[in-house]
């Protein structure tokens, strides 16, 4: 009888792990965790925010077909997916905070505050606060991302408006500006008070510098340091063919996980990452070539992922819900490269970071992956054949975690049971 | 009698010959077109021409690139682009780099590879139709 029962349980399992499989809303997952599809289709949903009682707010990349920009998601019966969707706002952006009763939201160009009522409903939809407004956006690299430390600053990145800080942008053979008059404005992290209105340049601080392009940035409460991911810069191999091979470029250089004290400086544009030699390399634009080490000034990052990959958002689970190794550590959602091109593209996955006594140690690893939706979880050559790109990353109360895909707009939800 | 014969099969004969080279030089230009395009345009504009969501433009199904205004895409490829207006409805963030150093024929060529190639259908460009958009550009700039 027993024997029964575990060749029953045995074929059970057989016929039920595929299944499972299949289900995770397509994703692939440790043991344990499960996904759904908390939303879709909302509109290209970059970066997510959660309330105390789990209503989730999304800033969209540009208005949905409704013609909402900042949508606000409910999961009323408690099922996993979100049955009260609503929206307003006409201003595309990307970052979006819950801070106490307060929701803020960024344009490319700007940052608002909202007022949340008891429900978590928006109070002043139509007449938000202006926090900080005139941030540089010359459209290349403009979204700006918030996050907030635990007194009430804010933190926002202001991408470089260029890819190498050369004289005429992207063009083979110009050389790189020296000093790179660019990071006056841009390519660093500016701090601004959270509580105080109107705030333009001259009210903040530059945090940190020699960032290309940060989307993805969170505080860790845990070590009380910020956390950076950066973009770093594309196209070595059809400016320098020479120095770089086409294989060679979809290996350099590496995006790279910072933590970000004030007056901190990465190096952009002057130098970039190469994983391969574990260096600062100079930058060919500033005389490098593929080889000359850069100053030591410059700091060093905490993780050096491969190249091309985009880092979008930083998470630092504080929950309890997931196994214990996950406490305080970093989880990170890849948008997918294009850069890689002509080799297939890398990405499209949520990746973890362990940190022990607030630094990352060890190996990164992937943690959800098969958002792109090929079939096998085949390589990828072209990002718009990709079903979801991750974007956006945060906690809900209960200590599951959400990602949101900005090209149609998915919501998933992960959580772990043992 | 036997002349006029001699005289169409010369005519047959010519005009063939005529259409074989053509299509052979459009065939050229298509390869020549698909190695400018590899080497300058791919690692934006992507392999299948499908671009990169938000960042940078499709050109395969571009109601642009299949259009009439051939000098609108001679400018384009000669002096970048960074125009921030809506192609088919949507907005890209990427900034396209000029291409002062590419010649009349080879802007020839890698507009008709984009023109010719995934779905797209629309006609060849030739050498003569980027000269006189060079020169429209030029008086238009006056
Ligand atoms: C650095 C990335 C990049 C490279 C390299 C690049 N492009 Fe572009 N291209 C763009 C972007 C971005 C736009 C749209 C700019 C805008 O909206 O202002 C564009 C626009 C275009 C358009 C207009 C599309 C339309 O629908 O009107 C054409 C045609 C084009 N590119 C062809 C090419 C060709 C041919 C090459 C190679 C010679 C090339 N591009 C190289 C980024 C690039």
């Amino acid at each position: 009888m027993k024997k029964q029962i575990q060749l029953l349980s045995i074929a059970f399992l057989a016929f039920s792990l595929p299944v499972l499989a299949q289900d995770n809303a397509g994703l692939k997952l440790p043991e344990g965790f499960k996904a759904n599809l908390y939303a879709n289709n909302i509109g290209g949903a970059r970066h997510i925010a959660i309330t105390k009682s789990g209503v989730i707010f999304a800033k969209l990349n540009n208005p949905n077909k409704e013609g909402n920009s900042i949508v606000r998601l409910e999961d009323a019966n408690n099922d996993g997916v979100a049955d009260k969707i609503n929206g307003w706002a006409k201003y595309g952006g990307t970052g979006i905070f819950v801070k106490g009763n307060s929701l803020y939201a960024s344009s490319n160009e700007a940052i608002f505050k909202y007022e949340l009522n008891s429900k978590d409903e928006v109070v002043n939809p139509l007449a938000p606060v202006t926090i900080v407004s005139g941030l540089i956006d010359r459209r290349q690299h403009n979204s700006k991302s918030i996050t907030f430390d635990m007194a009430n600053n804010i933190y926002v990145n202001i991408g470089a408006y260029s890819n190498a800080c050369q004289e005429k942008d992207r063009m083979p053979g110009s050389q790189g500006m020296m000093p790179c008059p660019i990071l006056d404005s841009a390519g660093g992290i500016w701090k601004f008070d959270g509580s105080k209105e109107n705030q333009t340049y001259k009210d903040g601080k530059r945090y940190g510098t020699g960032l290309r392009n940060v989307i993805g940035l969170d505080w860790n409460t845990n070590s009380n340091q910020l956390y950076v991911a950066q973009h770093g810069r594309d196209q070595l191999n059809s400016f320098y063919p020479n120095l770089y091979s086409d294989a060679q470029n979809a290996e350099i250089p590496a995006e790279t996980f910072y933590e970000i004290k004030e007056g901190d400086n990465a190096g952009w544009p002057y130098v970039y990452y190469d994983p391969s030699q574990h260096k600062k390399i100079v930058s060919p634009e500033y005389g490098g070539d593929s080889k000359k080490e850069g100053s030591s000034e410059f700091k060093e990052p905490a993780v050096a992922f491969p190249a091309h990959m985009a880092p979008m958002a930083v998470l630092f689970y504080t929950g309890n819900q997931f196994p214990a190794k996950y406490k305080n550590g970093a989880f990170i959602s890849f948008h997918g490269s294009w850069n890689r091109a002509p080799l297939p593209q890398e990405g499209f996955f949520v990746a973890f970071v362990p940190f022990k006594d607030g630094k990352a140690i060890g190996e990164w690893e992937i943690f959800a992956n098969g958002f792109a939706g090929t079939e096998n979880g085949a390589k990828i050559a072209n990002p718009s054949k990709a079903k979801a790109r991750p974007c956006g990353l945060a906690q809900g109360p209960d200590g599951s975690i959400f990602v949101s895909d900005d090209t149609k707009g998915a919501i998933f939800k992960i959580s772990y049971s043992k | 009698m036997v002349n006029l014969l001699m005289n169409r099969a010369i005519k047959i004969i010519l005009l063939s010959c005529f259409l074989v080279i053509a299509q052979y030089s459009n065939a050229q230009n298509k390869i020549n077109g698909k190695k400018i395009y590899e080497t300058r345009c791919l690692v934006c504009h992507q392999s299948d021409g499908g671009g990169v969501p938000n960042m940078n433009p499709p050109l395969d199904g571009a109601t642009n690139v299949n259009g009439k205004d051939i000098a609108r895409l001679v400018k384009i490829i000669r002096n970048g682009y960074d125009e921030r207006i809506a192609l088919d409805g949507m907005y890209y963030n990427n900034a396209m780099a000029a291409n002062p150093d590419l010649k009349e024929d080879a802007i020839a060529d890698v507009l008709t590879y984009i023109r010719t190639s995934w779905s797209n259908k629309a006609g060849v460009v030739t050498t003569s139709q980027v000269k006189a958009a060079l020169l429209k550009n030029k008086a238009a700039k006056k």
